[in-house]
């Protein structure tokens, strides 16, 4: 499950009759189309950003830059009643807050059920798992009860993050990975030194499991910085809490109405898309092995 | 299990941290389930067999057995829609995905692996953008008198098509939006499980004199099937929770004639719009119930052909 692609590919070409360029052509035109279609919606979504509202809409459409990013931005800021660096920070901060204290938590769980011999593993371990079946879906009603009429924590960032700090998919991907990558001796060696449980978790386990920490950490920042059902459920809906993807709906839901600022719109599509786009491109290939690495064994 | 017996005279720190270390490690997990999963899930069960609106305070609840459950069920509530809805559009977007993702990951793993890493991530894009903001665009595509598909569609002599305005056409508008997001997700997944294959077996295959159609139809397929059965499963869960896409589309009503509500909206409505909780509770027990049948569905079609391979 270790080998790459790269590594596989390695010794030689394969035993396989050289195929003439031209078969190649639709191979190539397929791959391209494919492509295309995935990457289509990001472009658009910078051209329309960048021409004055009005022209958002034209006929025949736009399908290169224009040059009104700046006004752009002055509508949106009119639109959102300078709100919008706010909002981005709102997002930025919920999103931050819930990968280190997911990264943190569901790494030591990890290492807990990789490392350790303790009465009552399997049955834990199973249950967290167990976990994981249920829709959350479910979840949303009771889980706005417990934070509206338990913790009154409605309105109020904490409670997007609070109860994603650990969770089953994080534990599970964490011990499969610090028990195929980190040797058992290892732990030993630095038991034998005198260092204290959570010390080795701390200066020895943390730095060699970077890899795994990115790969949950891309995916956690991602999902918390989309979450736009919980936003919306739990009311962060005030101008000190508002996050992106409400922003978005309260501009531009039901969204074809003609008569309202589009470039803002778009700026602010543009706004809540760049940093997923940075922080994926930054990782991708260590994202994508660390998921479906995860996905092989199950 | 613990394969350490320690010796108790030779109590210490050491050992008594070592011993309590790892439960303490995975305490987190169980406390934050304990107050947000397992009291949440219990308290949910129980109003679904009540009548109770937050308004009303805690302890005010009616208890009226199994009547949400019926009127869920019953010809006068949109649940029963907003379930065809959910299936129509999930099968609209889901048997595609499968079926593209399939052979693209085939096609990147046998003929263009050089750029399996750049393809991979350019069609991974789409899963890891933010569902709001896509909508929005794809609704722009979609406008009926200014949208770009339109417009195209006007150039080969096409007549505009009510993309999000005409009942009959919004279950195939949402459904391709959905296959946008996902369709990259499953050819990754696929091409991660056909790197799982080893050469040997195709080796071996073409010593004995098999083709390439028999050695996709005999080794390729049968060996994915793990990997089938996985992506499969997250594509029932998935768009059987579908809530983001139509409700950016088409506004909370699920558009004209109601063709784009899906279940999700409708629990979503019932809770925090009309703040119906005991019966919003008792239709996402039924869509749970509604999950758990489709995935066993899933899991018996699987078990029964790996049975007779």
């Amino acid at each position: 499950m270790t080998t790459t692609p790269a590594q596989r590919a390695a010794p030689g070409p394969r035993p396989r009759r050289a195929r003439l360029p031209w078969q190649r052509v639709p191979i190539w035109a397929l791959m391209l189309l494919a492509c295309f279609l995935s990457v289509v919606p990001f472009y658009l979504m910078f051209v329309w950003a960048s021409h004055p509202s009005a022209e958002v809409f034209t006929f025949p459409p736009h399908l290169w830059f224009g040059d009104a990013f700046i006004s752009n931005w002055q509508g949106l800021m009119q639109v959102t009643d300078g709100q919008a660096p706010r909002q981005f920070w709102n997002s930025l901060y919920i999103a931050l807050i819930s990968t280190l204290t997911t990264l943190f938590f569901c790494s030591l769980a990890g290492y807990a059920f990789a490392m350790y011999d303790f009465r009552g593993k399997g049955a834990l371990f199973g249950f967290i798992l167990g976990t994981m079946l249920i829709p959350p879906l479910v979840m949303d009603i009771p889980s706005f009860l417990v934070m509206n009429n338990f913790l009154g924590w409605v309105g109020e960032p904490r409670a997007l993050w609070v109860p994603g700090m650990a969770n089953a998919f994080g534990i599970f991907l964490m011990r499969q990975y610090i028990s195929s990558a980190l040797p058992r001796e290892l732990i030993e060696a630095a038991r034998m030194d005198g260092a204290t449980e959570f010390g080795i978790y701390r200066q020895v386990v943390l730095p060699l499991i970077r890899p795994i920490l990115a790969t949950l950490g891309v995916v956690t920042f991602v999902g918390a910085w989309n979450n736009f059902k919980g936003a919306l459920i739990m009311k962060l809906s005030e101008p000190d809490t508002m996050t992106l993807p409400l922003s978005l709906r309260r501009l531009g839901g039901g969204a074809t109405n003609v008569n309202v600022d589009w470039g803002a719109i778009m700026m602010l599509v543009v706004i809540t898309v760049i940093p997923l786009l940075i922080v994926f491109l930054l990782a991708s290939r260590q994202v994508i092995s660390g998921l479906t690495s995860g996905a092989v064994k199950d | 299990m613990s394969q350490r017996t320690a010796p108790r005279a030779s109590w210490s720190y050491t050992r008594f941290q070592q011993r309590f270390a790892p439960y303490l490690f995975v305490s987190p997990f169980f406390i934050l389930f304990a107050v947000f999963g397992l009291f949440p899930l219990l308290f949910s069960l129980f109003l679904a067999f009540h009548f109770w609106s937050p308004l009303d305070g805690m302890g005010n609840w009616k208890f009226v057995g199994f009547e949400n459950f019926g009127l869920a069920l019953g010809p006068t509530d949109m649940f029963w829609k907003s379930l065809k809805n959910t299936l129509w559009i999930g099968l609209l977007s889901g048997i595609p995905q499968h079926l593209v993702a399939l052979p693209l990951a085939f096609i990147i793993h046998h003929s263009l692996r050089r750029f399996q890493g750049t393809l991979s991530t350019v069609l991974f894009l789409p899963y890891i953008t933010n569902a709001v903001a896509i909508a929005i665009v794809f609704a722009t595509l979609y406008s009926e008198r200014l949208g770009i598909l339109n417009y195209l569609g006007g150039l080969v002599g096409l007549d505009p098509v009510r993309w999000l305005g005409d009942p009959n056409m919004v279950p195939y508008s949402v459904a391709a939006v959905v296959f946008w997001r996902y369709v990259g997700w499953n050819t990754v997944l696929y091409l991660s499980g056909l790197q799982a294959i080893s050469e040997d077996v195709y080796e071996a295959a073409t010593v004995d004199g098999a083709n390439g159609w028999q050695k996709f139809w005999y080794i390729t397929l049968p060996l994915l099937r793990p990997m089938m059965f996985y992506a499969f499963t997250l594509t029932i869960v998935g768009s059987m929770q579908l809530f983001e896409e139509p409700f950016m589309l088409l506004n909370d009503g699920g558009g004209s004639g109601g063709a784009g509500l899906t279940s999700a909206m409708h629990i979503f409505n019932t809770a925090f719009r009309d703040l119906d909780m005991g019966y919003a509770s008792a239709m996402s027990w039924l869509l749970f119930l509604a999950i758990f049948a489709m995935s066993m569905l899933n899991n018996y079609l699987f078990s029964r052909d790996g049975g007779k391979k």
